[in-house]
């Protein structure tokens, strides 16, 4: 009963497939903004432990000191050390990224999925609705929603968090429709598959890729928004620290005292080029496109 | 597969047909953006016309300002005579001075699009030939300078960038002025001097952004069979690079044009504060903290408004550039 | 002997560790056609592409020679290794390239003109006027219909054929010596494919041009080629003249790739019972598609009152070319797809509407893509695993995995290959798969939608063997969809001939290929490359 061919059985792969995570380790920019981010989250979980001064120890005789000494990074026009307040300040912003882009993930996925997934009056209302949304510069919609709800660490993490719901629905959105298209898919539909089963085991894993690559830069860019809105005094309020509001608060002394810019700029740098980084090798391993593409470089080297 | 027919359309060009249904889209997403503007207000926990009124509340401060801007009315009328309105181009007045919003946001626009236009024009001139040469070059060292700087460039605030940039050419070389705004067609060279920081405080993040994109576009056309088709004709390799891969890249590259110049309108506001520019965004900012919300529901309709118009612009343009639009 | 246009030898490719070309020599001669036949992975582009400096795979390095012959007033110039220069002298000056895809390989953005005038720019020196003169002249050597008004056209407004035409018309602008065609007729109909082989016969014999003809069929060499090579991984396993390649192999692959083909005229299955009832019956079938694109709406009437029946035990073999149709019954028959019309039974019961489910029990798929049919995360137990856990046909996993063991061992694969991930199989593997999955749920009806088209040759007709062998085990239904004639008729009992969504001719597949009733199917029959070489032929 059984018509086996010997020449079938082997392996006509060639190259074996480099693991996702070796491709990863392989790079060195991607290891580097993991180690990177890796330590962010540290300081953001140990802040308050490992700053050496108070964040609102205030200390006039010692105003405006450049780095050295006591104080790693200086001091500030009120004696505050720069170095304290800006592990404090990195703990807020990390903490409001995480939560606003979880819950635009969560949220935008669930929506872009569901609505491509059943497709129909469902999915062009949806979309109408994401377009509208698109239709607004992300800042200026935060600020409407710092405007109606006034300002506050809270309204900041609702405000990105909504603002940034559209990308992922749209991602998500995206994927799911060239996946759904896809011969395994419509060979599951056929053989009566249910939905629950499709969306786990067919849909879902196949999207995770590009939302994974989108949850690294949303984070980078919600960093930013953040920082944009402590700058103008609408986001986390004094007197907690917040990277946006010691750049805002150096501008009347940057000639007598750079640190004061330039530190709290330089953390943002960081931590936002880390999550970019990141993003970026993780595309280069989860996009089907660039993967075939690295690994045959990879191979070849 | 036999075509049956097409659906009744009075016009046949295709181009036109193309910018209508456009068009007709960009209307329905403005409808959304006035539903979405005008329920801005009415979300807003408490009530809008006394938060507005903040310190200086007295019951017929209340009462006037209530009836003036219509609150008192029920919720469709309002929403009904407020797209009236907006349809006349009267946008309400200021809760603060009572300034009517309309003319308030046209003073303002022209810095606006000074600033906008400035920083797309520095952005794209350092964006495509950045974007296009390291795409040629994929995989060199020119190639690595310009991916790391550009992965900079993403990663800085702009209100960082413009920070630093007064203190350098402002503040201590005294180059340049550390704020303000001249107008263009009342002194081109004061209007130059003042744009300039701005401006590419503007123009380097978008540059940033704009580099990754149009790389990852050439490169996508560089790989594509007919390249390779010109590279068989023994075609001069500037002919190849110019007029097969660039020119093939110019739709995406159109695309992330228009998309960037609406971020850019977006992020203009940050910018505005350092800078003390009298645009829309500053007035956004000042409004948002002084719950001006007419004023904010006004700029806000109006900059979604640019955005679409953008957007259509650009859509025009495709049809100008693909051949697969313009004869279907 | 004159000497050859290109002498190539020792040619060898290798990028990284890996050495894909692997010492290579062969001549073109002039005015003949040298066909290169190979199956995937054999390096027949690569060989041809590196033989003539067009090779742009970063990394490659490339050694050994290859020598076109020098031109009334130039040196013999050597190609590996050469300047940039050259090449580019070369390149569609003395060599002319028409590639596979004519989709993707003419520039959207340019008329049929300006890439025909851009190559005559860089290698002659013309004006304008003379330039777009000899391009009509191009165009109207090859056959284009209406040259006058195409040479404005783009690419878009083009059919496949005709972009090809385009192409070859290209590619000879400069007359050159040498015409590099590498599978310029694989994503063509198969009558295109006749008409593009004649076209090209009657511009060598016209302009004296000699052709190196690349592709994996072996029927295409058969009609185009005046001597052959064959690759096998990177090696020249056998040359020497068509005919003696065709009617006496030397290596025992060529002998395997000559009989791999299918061939019409070849026995067909063995006959089926002929008191079968039917088992599916298909009455006024009729589909239609909205079709939006940028501009517009406007609809395709993909199925137009389709009426069929197979009986128990038979293959209704489902032929015709791009848009026939086709594959649009076999969406309409598994739920895909929702006709406009018309009715479908299994046994007597409807297929549309109630009890869907147990419907899609009797009814199972096979696609044409090994890769894209499995979920590339999934294990390929869990693929065939899926249809017995939505089924409910093996309770607890013990059960199912024994019942997946028994399915790999039934299409022929180890058990242990239930743990491989789709990119740790081959594509004939791949395909096994997709049959055991299929075969899951004891379907009545197996509906197998071009799903041997992807394959090598050598590896389709193996699994051409599994389904024959399948069929008779387990008295299994076939519907069989496909666009290659020869294969239908190894396959089918019945054949039902489609085009622009009719159905043709509808006979028992015996009568069918013996006496066609219709001139469509005698085009289709005519346009198969014959089992022997054209040189073989009289006339």
């Amino acid at each position: 009963m059984t018509t086996c061919t010997p020449a079938d059985t082997t392996t006509a792969e060639e190259q074996t497939r480099l693991s996702a995570v070796r491709l990863l380790a392989g790079n060195p920019v991607t290891v580097v903004s993991a180690i990177v981010l890796a330590v962010l989250v540290v300081v953001a979980i140990t802040a308050q432990w490992i700053a050496p001064f108070g964040v609102n120890d205030i200390d006039v005789p010692n105003a405006l000191r450049p780095p050295g000494g006591e104080h790693w990074f200086g001091t500030d026009e009120l004696g505050r050390d720069i170095f304290s307040r800006v592990l404090v300040a990195i703990q807020a912003s990390l903490r409001v990224a995480v939560v606003s882009v979880a819950f635009a993930v969560v949220v935008g996925v669930t929506i872009g999925l569901i609505a491509s997934y059943r497709g129909g009056w469902l999915d062009t209302v949806v979309m109408r609705v994401v377009d509208v949304m698109f239709a607004f510069p992300v800042l200026l919609l935060a600020l409407a929603v710092v405007a109606i709800l006034g300002p506050g660490v809270t309204t900041t993490i609702l405000a990105i968090g909504s603002v940034y719901t559209p990308i992922f629905a749209r991602v998500a959105r995206a994927s799911t429709l060239s996946v759904r298209v896809e011969p395994f898919v419509q060979v599951s539909r056929t053989m009566g598959t249910g939905h629950l089963y499709m969306l786990g085991r067919h849909i879902l894993p196949n999207i995770a890729g590009p939302l994974i690559v989108q949850t690294s830069l949303s984070l980078a860019f919600a960093i930013l928004s953040e920082a944009a809105l402590s700058f103008l005094g609408l986001g986390i309020q004094p007197p907690q620290p917040s990277l946006g509001r010691m750049i805002f608060d150096s501008q009347g002394f940057v000639t007598l005292a750079w640190w004061m810019a330039v530190f709290p700029g330089a953390a943002i740098v960081v931590t936002v080029l880390a999550f970019n980084l990141l993003g970026d090798g993780l595309r280069d391993v989860l996009d089907p496109k660039q993967r075939t593409m690295i690994e045959a470089r990879r191979r070849s080297g | 597969m036999t075509r049956l027919g097409r659906s009744p359309v009075l016009v046949t060009n295709p181009v036109v047909r193309f910018l209508a249904r456009r068009l007709l889209y960009s209307i329905v997403v403005l409808i959304g953006v006035l539903v979405v503007v005008f329920a801005l207000v009415h979300v807003v926990p408490g009530d809008p016309v006394r938060i507005a009124l903040g310190t200086r509340y007295t019951p017929q401060a209340y009462d006037a300002l209530r009836s003036a801007s219509g609150m008192d009315r029920p919720l469709i009328e309002q929403f009904f005579g407020y797209m009236g309105s907006a349809l006349t181009g009267d946008l309400g007045v200021s809760f603060r001075n009572g300034d009517p919003v309309t003319v308030t946001l046209l003073e303002r626009l022209p810095a606006t699009v000074s600033l906008a236009f400035v920083g797309i024009v520095i952005a794209l001139l350092i964006a495509l030939p950045a974007g296009i040469w390291s795409a040629l070059h994929e995989g060199r060292a020119s190639d690595a300078i310009v991916r790391v700087t550009s992965q900079f460039g993403v990663s800085i605030p702009d209100f960082w960038m413009g920070i630093l940039l007064i203190a350098l050419f402002a503040s201590t070389l005294h180059w340049l002025p550390t704020s303000g705004y001249r107008p263009l067609f009342d002194d081109p060279a004061g209007w130059l001097r003042h744009v300039i920081l701005p401006g590419l405080t503007v123009g380097l993040v978008a540059a940033a952004i704009m580099t990754r994109y149009i790389r990852s576009a050439v490169l996508e056309v560089a790989a594509m069979g007919y390249v390779r088709t010109a590279r068989s004709k023994g075609l001069p390799p500037r002919v190849v690079t110019m007029r097969h891969t660039v020119r093939n890249a110019a739709i995406p590259v159109l695309t992330i044009t228009g998309i960037q110049l609406a971020t850019i309108l977006g992020g203009v506001i940050v910018v505005e504060v350092v800078f003390a520019w009298p645009g829309l965004g500053r007035l956004v900012y000042n409004a948002v903290a002084a719950r001006d919300y007419p004023v904010i529901q006004g700029a806000v309709l109006l900059i979604a408004a640019l955005f679409l118009l953008i957007n259509l612009i650009v859509d025009a343009l495709y049809a100008v550039v693909d051949p697969r639009i313009r004869l279907s | 002997m004159a000497d050859p246009v290109l002498g190539v030898r020792d040619l060898r490719v290798r990028i990284g560790r890996r050495e894909i070309v692997r010492g290579i020599s062969f001549d073109v001669a002039r005015d003949q056609t040298l066909g290169i036949v190979g199956e995937s992975g054999s390096g027949k582009s690569m060989t041809v592409l590196a033989a003539t400096g067009l090779l742009d795979a970063p990394g490659a390095v490339i050694s050994g020679t290859s020598t076109l012959a020098g031109a009334a007033d130039s040196a013999p110039a050597q190609l590996v290794g050469a300047s940039a220069r050259l090449l580019r002298e070369v390149h569609g000056g003395r060599i002319g390239f028409v590639f596979q895809d004519p989709g993707t390989s003419l520039n959207p953005l340019l008329t049929v003109e300006r890439q025909i005038t851009e190559s005559l720019e860089a290698h002659r020196n013309m004006t304008r006027q003379q330039a777009r003169g000899r391009a009509l002249e191009l165009l109207e050597a090859v056959g284009l219909p209406q040259p006058q008004t195409r040479l404005n056209s783009y690419p878009h407004q083009l059919s496949g054929g005709q972009r090809q035409r385009v192409m070859i018309a290209i590619a000879l602008a400069c007359d050159p010596e040498l015409l590099i065609a590498d599978e310029p007729t694989t994503s063509l109909d198969v009558t295109t494919q006749a008409q593009i082989i004649d076209l090209v016969r009657d511009l060598q014999r016209d302009f004296g041009t000699a052709v190196v003809w690349i592709s994996h069929d072996l029927g295409v060499i058969g009609q185009v080629a005046d001597d052959v090579t064959v690759l096998q991984d990177g090696q020249a396993v056998e040359q020497a003249p068509v005919l003696d390649v065709f009617d006496n192999p030397q290596q025992p692959y060529t002998r395997e790739l000559l009989n791999a083909r299918p061939l019409i005229g070849a026995p067909g299955p063995p006959p089926a019972d002929s008191e079968a009832p039917v088992l599916l019956r298909v009455e006024g079938l009729d589909v239609r598609f909205p079709v939006t694109t940028p501009v517009g709406r406007s609809t395709v009437h993909a199925v137009k009152d389709l009426s069929f029946q197979i009986r128990h035990g038979t293959t209704l073999g489902l032929v015709g070319e791009s848009g026939s149709g086709k594959s649009t019954v076999a969406a309409s028959l598994t739920g895909l797809v929702k006709p406009d019309a018309g009715a479908a039974s299994l046994d007597g019961l409807g297929v549309r509407g109630a009890a869907v489910k147990a419907l899609r029990r009797r009814i199972s798929l096979v696609f044409q893509d090994p890769f894209s049919s499995l979920n590339p995360r999934t294990r390929a137990g869990a693929a065939i695993g899926e249809p017995l856990w939505v089924h409910r046909l093996a309770k607890g996993k013990q059960a199912r995995q024994k019942r997946v063991a028994e399915l790999l061992e039934l299409v022929g694969l180890p058990a242990a290959f239930a743990s491989r991930y789709p990119h740790e199989l081959s594509g004939g593997q791949r395909q096994r798969v997709s049959i055991a999955r299929a075969l899951a749920t004891e379907p009545d009806l197996l509906i197998l939608d071009e799903s041997t088209a992807s394959l090598d040759v050598s590896v389709q007709a193996r699994v051409l063997d599994l389904l024959a062998d399948l069929q008779r085990e387990l008295n299994l239904t076939y519907l069989f969809i496909g666009h290659d004639l020869a294969v239908i008729q190894r396959m089918s009992h019945d054949v039902l001939v489609m085009r622009d969504g009719e159905a043709v001719e509808y006979r028992p597949a015996a009568q069918l290929f013996e006496s066609p009733e219709q001139d469509y199917t005698r085009a289709l029959l005519a346009a198969v490359p014959p089992a022997r070489p054209r040189s073989a032929l009289p006339g």
